[in-house]
């Protein structure tokens, strides 16, 4: 193949990488930023969208959009309500103290990840995608279901953003994670506030996962991946630096779908892991994080 | 005189009307139990205890599903028809997670726990040679179903053996002269990057290079991708047959992908069923697939020319005329290896009634006796078809099948003779010390 058409196809598949990393990634992030938990268990929250997508889509018959639109909506919130519930038993009783959070999270990444072994089983299923038309390019053909989930990612990380920034959940959320303590002396219930950061994080995760469950299918060892390069790109950006995360899974995704076309996908994840020792020695803060007070 | 006492043995009448009860309860009893009264003339009516080594979780779980219902199966059968040497066997399972290092731990514990005569039943390659060592070391007979060269290549032991299901080595050189003479001579292979995808990638070339043929590209994919359109670049253009082989849960990805950047003016394909082993021909995005070819170890779909062993094989197991489980359509079997599972057990009895099989000391009897097994009828016992066993390889050689995707069905294009499959003895087991 040409190098230009070459270059095109690796650009949309990085695209799409990126796409779906940003969300599953500025979840990571939020819950970093906010709560300082390291969420060990946030690819396992990625997996249940995936997993209860399939489950949505199933129990629709007719037109597959419908199942779609439905696992777009309920899977996520499911997603959600399990993170907070596993916010206020676990994470809460534990006083978000960073290391006991990390075996906590350790812990509830094992229960899920076994839970849908035992309920859902081990075999990979497929959702099909709402619409699945084929673009016809001179060199290769593409589908139109692909640019459907680069549009839905922007759209929804607009929404964190016009969310964080513009309306009064956001103002607390940055009121708590600025200063927890006088957020708390002038009436947030920081509680809450955590509960639902955790929720929104793992909802985050899942719905990244709604959209690319067309594209890939549901298993249960679905999560490892995700969570990694969510890790990689949260210390590349910055941890809690939402911002800074959206361009570090923007250079992720494009970096590894145009190395993995014209070199090899392992000398990719090998850059992007070579980037984060640098990113660690020279910016241990990352690309755009402060320096913690 | 003193007079003694004497113990009173005589029966009271209600002590015997108990013992009478709990005689005819039992005699009873065995009588309504199947089998119960045929094991009773054996020297011993211990179980024969076959450690499954099976992979219920990780990337081979769908094969183990159906590896466990085959192998329930044979053993139902097999008690159903007075066991082994008189005695029923007993399977006792456990996962390997389909992992190596675990696989190794749980042939030991067959050996040393669960006191096993012998160990069966693993598939995936990495997992057999993570654990034939440890089979030998401990001296227990390894009965695998795996596929993989690694019996035949000498790499393995003594106690390592594959009598149930043929090789990739043989399985890939009896295609090339198909291909060669129906698709196409330049060919571009699509392999998973481990020790299985690199047997098809040699294997393959070398065998179609003597057909005249070329492998013009070798794209090896890693075994955890889940994203696959970024590969296709590298097929090149002048490409007549796609060779595809892949294992593990995204192998539909892999196909529609294939589908998409492809379209309507694709090359002709040739793939290993492997690639989608308990998978429904009927998912979306498998439509791409129609008219191309398949390798099947054995046809999914009953044939119209069906033996009445496969008829009555699928039955035993549970598998319809489309290769799903009669109870759920949706579970499709894998088909094209879980046969080996009923195959070796089989070759296990056989073995065993040949050396007269006691106990684990009888362990060396019963290899050498399967050692100097050669041929092997199409039978009930061997459902899939005729086979030759190399006693000196430990490997089995059998017929392969060539399939056709018509309406979303597979249907059988050409059958190879055993004789296609057969190559040169690369080891001699047989002068290896137990």
């Amino acid at each position: 193949m040409d190098l230009g058409p070459y270059l095109l196809l690796a650009s949309l598949e990085g695209a799409v990488a990126a796409a779906v990393l940003a969300l599953t990634a500025v979840g990571l992030s939020l819950v970093f930023g906010v709560m300082r938990v390291v969420n060990v268990a946030h690819g396992e929250f990625f997996m249940l969208g995936a997993v209860l997508a399939w489950w949505f889509a199933s129990l629709v018959a007719g037109h597959p959009a419908f199942g779609f639109v439905l696992a777009l909506i309920c899977a996520p919130l499911i997603a959600a309500v399990i993170a907070a519930a596993a916010d206020y038993f676990v994470l809460k009783r534990l006083n978000y103290d960073p290391e006991a959070t990390i075996v906590a999270t350790i812990g509830l990444l094992y229960i899920i990840q076994q839970t849908v072994l035992m309920t859902y089983g081990p075999d990979a299923r497929p959702v099909e995608a709402p619409f699945n038309a084929r673009i016809y390019l001179p060199w290769f053909g593409y589908s139109t279901y692909k640019f459907f989930v680069i549009g839905a990612a922007i759209v929804l990380l607009i929404g964190v953003w016009i969310m964080l920034t513009k309306t009064r959940i956001g103002l607390v959320l940055r009121a708590s994670q600025l200063d927890s303590e006088m957020a708390l002396a002038f009436g947030i219930k920081v509680d809450q506030v955590y509960a639902m950061v955790f929720g929104l994080g793992a909802g985050l995760a899942a719905m990244a996962a709604v959209l690319v469950v067309p594209i890939q299918q549901a298993h249960y060892l679905m999560g490892g991946d995700p969570l990694l390069l969510s890790f990689i790109v949260v210390i590349i950006g910055g941890l809690g630096s939402i911002a800074g995360t959206v361009v570090a899974a923007i250079l992720i995704g494009m970096s590894d779908g145009i190395i993995s076309v014209f070199f090899s996908p392992t000398l990719a994840k090998i850059i992007a892991t070579l980037l984060v020792a640098f990113v660690l020695i020279f910016r241990p803060t990352g690309l755009f994080g402060k320096r913690s007070i | 005189m003193p007079i003694i006492k004497k113990p009173s043995r005589l029966v009271t009448r209600r002590s015997a009307l108990k013992g009478l009860a709990v005689g005819t309860g039992a005699v009873a009893a065995a009588g309504t139990l199947p089998g119960f009264v045929r094991y009773s003339q054996a020297q011993s009516s211990e179980p024969i205890r076959i450690g499954f080594q099976v992979h219920r979780t990780g990337i081979g779980a769908a094969y183990g599903r159906w590896y466990d219902r085959t192998t329930q199966a044979a053993t139902k059968a097999i008690n159903d028809a007075g066991g082994i040497n008189g005695r029923p066997v007993e399977i006792i399972a456990e996962d390997d997670g389909t992992d190596p290092k675990r696989g190794a731990e749980v042939v030991e514990k067959f050996a040393s726990q669960h006191n096993c005569d012998l160990a069966f039943g693993t598939l995936f390659s990495h997992v057999v040679f993570g654990s034939a060592p440890r089979a030998g070391e401990l001296k227990i007979p390894y009965f695998v179903v795996s596929e993989g060269h690694h019996v035949a290549s000498g790499k393995l032991n003594r106690y390592t053996l594959q009598p149930g299901i043929t090789d990739v080595k043989s399985q890939v050189q009896a295609m090339a002269p198909f291909v060669s003479d129906n698709l196409g001579k330049k060919v571009t292979m699509i392999y998973p990057d481990f020790a299985f995808g690199h047997d098809h990638r040699d294997y393959f070339s070398a065998a179609l290079e003597q057909q005249g043929g070329e492998v013009i590209a070798k794209i090896a994919i890693p075994p955890t991708e889940s994203s696959f359109t970024k590969y296709f670049p590298k097929i090149p253009r002048d490409t007549e047959v796609i060779y595809h082989v892949m294992v593990g849960p995204a192998v539909l990805t892999f196909v529609k992908e294939m589908g998409e950047f492809y379209g309507p003016n694709k090359p002709e394909i040739f793939g290993f069923i492997d690639s989608l082993e308990a998978v429904d021909m009927a998912s979306p995005g498998l439509e791409f697939l129609e008219g191309s070819y398949f390798w099947e170890g054995n046809p999914r779909y009953a044939q119209k020319d069906q033996s009445t062993y496969d008829k009555d094989y699928r039955a035993a197991v549970g598998v319809d005329d489309n290769g799903a489980s009669v109870s759920d359509p949706k579970d499709v079997s894998t088909y094209s290896h879980m046969f080996g599972c009923w195959e070796t057990l089989y070759t296990i009895k056989d073995g065993m009634e040949a050396a007269g099989y006691k106990g684990p000391e009888d362990r060396t009897k019963l290899i050498e006796a399967v050692e100097s097994i050669t041929d092997i009828p199409h039978s009930a016992e061997h459902p899939q078809g005729a086979k030759i066993f190399n006693g000196k390889t430990h490997q089995v050689f059998g017929h392969q099948y060539i399939s056709k995707v018509k309406d979303g069905k597979l249907e059988l294009a050409h059958t190879t003779s055993i004789e296609d499959t057969l190559y040169d003895d690369e080891v001699d087991y047989t002068t290896q010390p137990f």
